[in-house]
């Protein structure tokens, strides 16, 4: 019998990949964010220790909010920091963000386009705690809202980046997390981030994948062995999905014979969703594959076998490149 | 501008109960255009409404955004008919304005939007407006800010949980500088409270907040509760408002009690009558 793997505890640092990594760069970014501004304020729902904002909380102490187990009024309370002119970062896990304070996000911040920003952990499957903590629709529920931004950030520097462009940004954000030690897929020098921007990471001319968050490091490395193979692979990196770059997508859709999208996230409202829209609106016909989540509950499980198992991974990608995987 | 340096240490009763009559006749001429409105409501929030306005609240009609206001939410946005015939008493709204509440690309909503001077959140939505309030009162707290909130909320607002997430943290960031005013008229949409959420008043004391309850139709009354809501010992402050929908009116007041009144045309002209000859407040 092979060798069983269990579910990890929420604390655990996700694999890497093999690639460098940097701890907690989101709080940390945060932190630096925060020796200048002063109108930056942190709050979390009893996650701070699982959302990577401690090291603000240890920085900023009189600046820092535990709201306890309360999303609703994690959010309402953030709104109300904002009405007086600051700017809060609230941190929960996206499964409750999403769903639990969906219309605080809405109507209390989005409405008003309030500068708060909603940063949110366990992402898809990084967690193996099934249904209730994998938060595998919340993008495409958040950006169902008017004037949210949403963002689904490849890496470490990438993180980063995000948090300084959504500290700037004037209206409201919602932010995937990627927490702990996390990889290091770009290079933080001259690294540039811009809210709606697609980058265009490598071209191609066979097969073109357009990704967003870690998928998109996934969809590298599928480049790269399918180079080995005499298969020219561009990559889109996506990570704003509201708002969407749409020409960007256009463009790039205009250079490869077929496309494949790629997100730790259900297809059905998803990237591959936005993809298929703005083709339809711009009158391309492209072939699209979609790598992504079933519309169905996962179980509970390791996070490596559940990544495997719903087709996360580099090879799922090289398969779906080659026609290997329909 | 600076903020006049409210609130003075005596009300003048007289001029409340005067300003709170005016604000009244407003609610029956605004909902004299469309025929209907939240006019129970309206009648029944006017006292409080009035001392918070004329009185309590530190704030300047000619700088609705003034940065030290004292600042009142509007939870239950359908409520809106109070906040308009306050705002237009106050002069941040043109008394002409008001005939076109609830009228198509009207400033007077039938449900407050902050897009109108003098609105601090979007209300309506039930359950949003404390744990705002929360936030307003940590952001100025940390601004070293004198300003207090007052939040209103309902009775039947209270059976939204999010209520009560936030009157838990209000009371564990011992929010002194804020009020939270529960109106407790008894009504609700599908009538009167259907979810029994006595006894009220000790559900706050035991979510920490410095709780009185009073008759939310006498303005003397309503008056010393919010002074002694000023107290600054680390508790924010819960004052549980009995209030009569349609109060002011005696008409209004003898009708099933509605959440949502309709008047027929005819009977404007001495629905404003019986106002102007009614002593409203129970002071």
């Amino acid at each position: 019998m092979a060798e069983r793997a269990y579910t990890q505890a929420m604390g655990r640092d996700e694999a890497t990949g093999g690639r460098a990594t940097v701890d907690a760069p989101f709080g940390n970014a945060l932190v630096e964010i925060a020796r200048t501004r002063t109108d930056i304020v942190g709050l979390t729902a009893d996650l701070g220790k699982y959302t990577d904002i401690l090291p603000f909380r240890d920085a900023h102490p009189e600046r820092f909010f535990n709201v306890g187990m309360a999303e609703q009024n994690l959010v309402a309370v953030a709104a109300g920091l904002a009405r007086t002119g600051l700017v809060p970062f609230a941190t929960t896990y996206g499964v409750f963000a999403s769903r639990r304070a969906f219309d605080f996000i809405a109507i209390a911040c989005a409405h008003s386009n309030l500068p708060v920003k909603i940063v949110a952990g366990l992402p898809g499957l990084t967690t193996g705690y099934g249904g209730t903590h994998q938060a595998i629709e919340d993008t495409g529920l958040m950006r169902l809202i008017p004037d949210l931004v949403v963002i689904d950030p490849c890496d470490a520097t990438e993180i980063a980046a995000a948090t300084k462009a959504a500290a700037v940004h004037p209206g409201p954000v919602y932010m995937r997390l990627l927490r702990g030690k996390v990889p290091v897929v770009f290079e933080p020098d001259g690294f540039d981030f811009a809210i709606g921007k697609a980058r265009l990471l490598r071209e191609g001319g066979d097969v073109g994948f357009v990704s967003t968050g870690f998928m998109t490091e996934r969809a590298l490395d599928a480049a790269e062995a399918l180079e080995k193979r005499g298969i020219s692979a561009g990559v889109l990196h996506a990570p704003t999905l509201k708002p969407f770059d749409a020409e960007a997508v256009i463009r790039f859709a205009g250079e490869v014979e077929h496309l494949v999208t790629a997100e730790n996230h259900v297809v059905r409202g998803g990237l591959a969703s936005l993809v298929a829209e703005t083709l339809f609106d711009a009158g391309m016909t492209k072939r699209l594959q979609r790598i992504g989540l079933p519309d169905r509950y996962i179980e509970c499980g390791s996070v490596p076998t559940l990544q495997r198992r719903y087709g996360l991974m580099m090879d799922d990608l090289v398969a779906a490149a080659t026609g290997e995987r329909a | 501008m600076a903020l006049a340096n409210h609130p003075p240490a005596t009300a003048d009763l007289a001029a409340l109960r005067a300003r709170a009559k005016s604000m009244r006749r407003h609610v029956l001429a605004m909902a004299r255009g469309p025929g209907q409105g939240y006019v129970g409501q309206g009648l029944g929030i006017s006292d409080v409404l009035a001392a918070l306005y004329f009185h309590e609240m530190r704030w300047d009609p000619a700088d609705v955004k003034a940065a030290d206001r004292d600042r009142f939410l509007l939870s239950t946005g359908h409520y809106s008919i109070a906040l308009w015939a306050a705002l237009a008493e106050a002069g941040v709204i043109p008394l002409d304005e008001l005939v076109t509440y609830g009228a198509d690309d009207s400033r007077l909503e039938m449900s407050t939007l902050d897009t109108t001077p003098g609105v601090e959140m979007i209300g309506g939505s039930l359950g949003h407006g404390l744990g705002q309030a929360i936030g307003m009162a940590l952001g100025l707290r940390l601004a070293k800010s004198p300003a207090r909130i007052f939040c209103e909320l309902s009775d039947g607002e209270m059976q939204e949980g999010s209520t009560w997430e936030a009157a838990m943290a209000a009371g564990h960031f011992s929010l002194d500088n804020l009020v939270a005013l529960i109106d407790c008229n008894g009504i609700q949409a599908d009538g009167p409270v259907v979810l029994d959420m006595e006894p009220v008043a000790d559900k706050w004391r035991a979510f920490g907040f410095a709780t009185q309850e009073i008759d939310g139709n006498d303005l003397a009354a309503v008056v010393a509760a919010l002074e002694k809501a000023r107290a600054t010992d680390g508790k924010p402050h819960a004052i549980v408002l009995r209030t009569r929908p349609g109060q002011g009116v005696p008409t209004l007041l003898a009708r099933e009690k509605a959440h949502f009144v309709r008047v027929e045309p005819d009977e404007w002209d001495a629905l404003i009558d019986e106002l102007d000859r009614t002593e409203a407040d129970h002071g």
